[in-house]
């Protein structure tokens, strides 16, 4: 498993400086990390988020955003009507929950939808696992330079750790 | 004098107002007729007009206030958007951005797509702002109301919030003629 320290610090190696989003319980540690940095910026819903970070880009952060992938949904209209049009790159870290059918009802259906939601509007996104960090990360630090859009790691339960271990 | 008695003003002319006011500030428009009355009023490297993502006018702002504490911000907001992403108004208030205006044009209705009744005949937006947090919270109709209120916000800290009454009056306007890739070009480099 990754340590939240360990996910933060290689992100911020790479040059983000601006982190805000909603919590799932599969990024406590993250999140619990970056309020312990002070690098966290609390935001009430995915959209905002997603909007604040589009701000602070153009303002000279490189943005990350935390989220559920439940707000995949509540974000779409920001993605593609501000972002994707607009040529606003930020990292979105996103749960996913409702992987491979194994949660609660509410998850089913994006946790299975979720990868061709994003193929469809043309998000670039990538699932990251221990054995491929170092690539992973190198991937988002390429991406987000080269394609200026929004782009999505996706961080499946067990991988980086949690509060609760 | 109380704004209900005041006389009502269009919402091109509140805008003409409040960018007769600004020089390098960073302005962020909604979406809407606001972006294009603004656009066709004054074109500057300094304004952000949106053109879709209604509802994240503020949160924009904000990331860029937060980002940028030297710099007033000033958000050109409509009260259906306002309605629409009304969670920004506790993050605003929150987080208390000294350099943040939220000036919102309320006409009480959703002009842009045909003038449909908003809540805001029956919401009080000033009153919800203040009750987030807001410093600073105004309500004007007349035109010298807005710039005595406008030029004090833009001088004492923040965040502050306008609500400006204006009628449901429309310019005759096009679009923004600007690519949106180059609005962020071209707004990057002007606050640099
Ligand atoms: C998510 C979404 N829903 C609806 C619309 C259509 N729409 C565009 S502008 C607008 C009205 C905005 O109202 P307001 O903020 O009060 O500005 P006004 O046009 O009245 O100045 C609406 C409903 C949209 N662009 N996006
Ligand atoms: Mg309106």
């Amino acid at each position: 498993m990754i340590e939240s320290d360990d996910f933060v610090q290689a992100l911020q190696d790479i040059g983000f400086n601006f982190f805000t989003g909603v919590p799932d319980s599969l990024l406590g540690g993250i999140y619990a990390t970056l309020l312990e940095r002070r690098l966290f910026t609390p935001s009430v819903r995915e959209d905002e988020a997603v909007a604040m970070a589009a701000g602070a880009y153009m303002a000279g952060k490189v943005p990350a955003v935390l989220m559920q992938n439940s707000g995949l949904g509540t974000s779409l209209n920001t993605l593609i009507s501000l972002n994707l049009i607009y040529r606003q790159p930020c990292l979105l870290i996103v749960s996913w929950r409702g992987f491979e059918g194994k949660d609660a009802p509410e998850h089913l259906v994006m946790g299975q939808t979720m990868t061709q939601l994003l193929d469809t509007v043309r998000i670039p996104h990538r699932a990251l696992s221990e054995q491929t960090a170092a690539d992973d990360f190198r991937w988002v630090a390429q991406t987000f330079m080269n394609a200026r859009i929004p782009l999505a790691l996706l961080i499946k339960q067990g991988v980086v750790k949690g509060i609760q271990p | 004098m109380r704004p209900e008695e005041g006389t009502i003003q269009s919402r091109a002319r509140a805008i003409q107002a409040v960018l007769g006011l600004l020089t390098d500030q960073p302005v962020i428009i909604c979406n809407g007729f606001p972006s294009r009355e603004a656009f066709k009023l004054t074109d500057r490297p300094t304004h952000f007009y949106m053109i879709g993502s209604m509802g994240v006018a503020a949160a924009i702002g904000l990331g860029v206030a937060l980002s940028k504490p030297n710099k007033k911000v000033v958000v050109l907001d409509g009260d259906g958007n306002v309605l629409m992403g009304m969670g920004t108004l506790a993050t605003v208030g929150a987080l208390k951005p000294k350099n943040f205006i939220h000036v919102v044009l309320d006409n009480e209705v959703y002009g842009s797509t045909g003038n449909q009744p908003t809540l805001s005949r029956i919401v009080r937006l000033d009153q919800v702002a203040k009750a987030a947090g807001y410093v600073h919270v105004e309500r004007v109709r007349e035109r010298e109301d807005l710039v005595y209120e406008f030029k004090a916000m833009l001088g004492n800290d923040g965040p502050s919030f306008l609500l400006v009454k204006v009628s449901e009056q429309a310019e005759d306007v096009g679009r923004v003629l600007h690519e949106p890739a180059e609005i962020t070009r071209r707004f990057m480099k002007a606050i640099e």
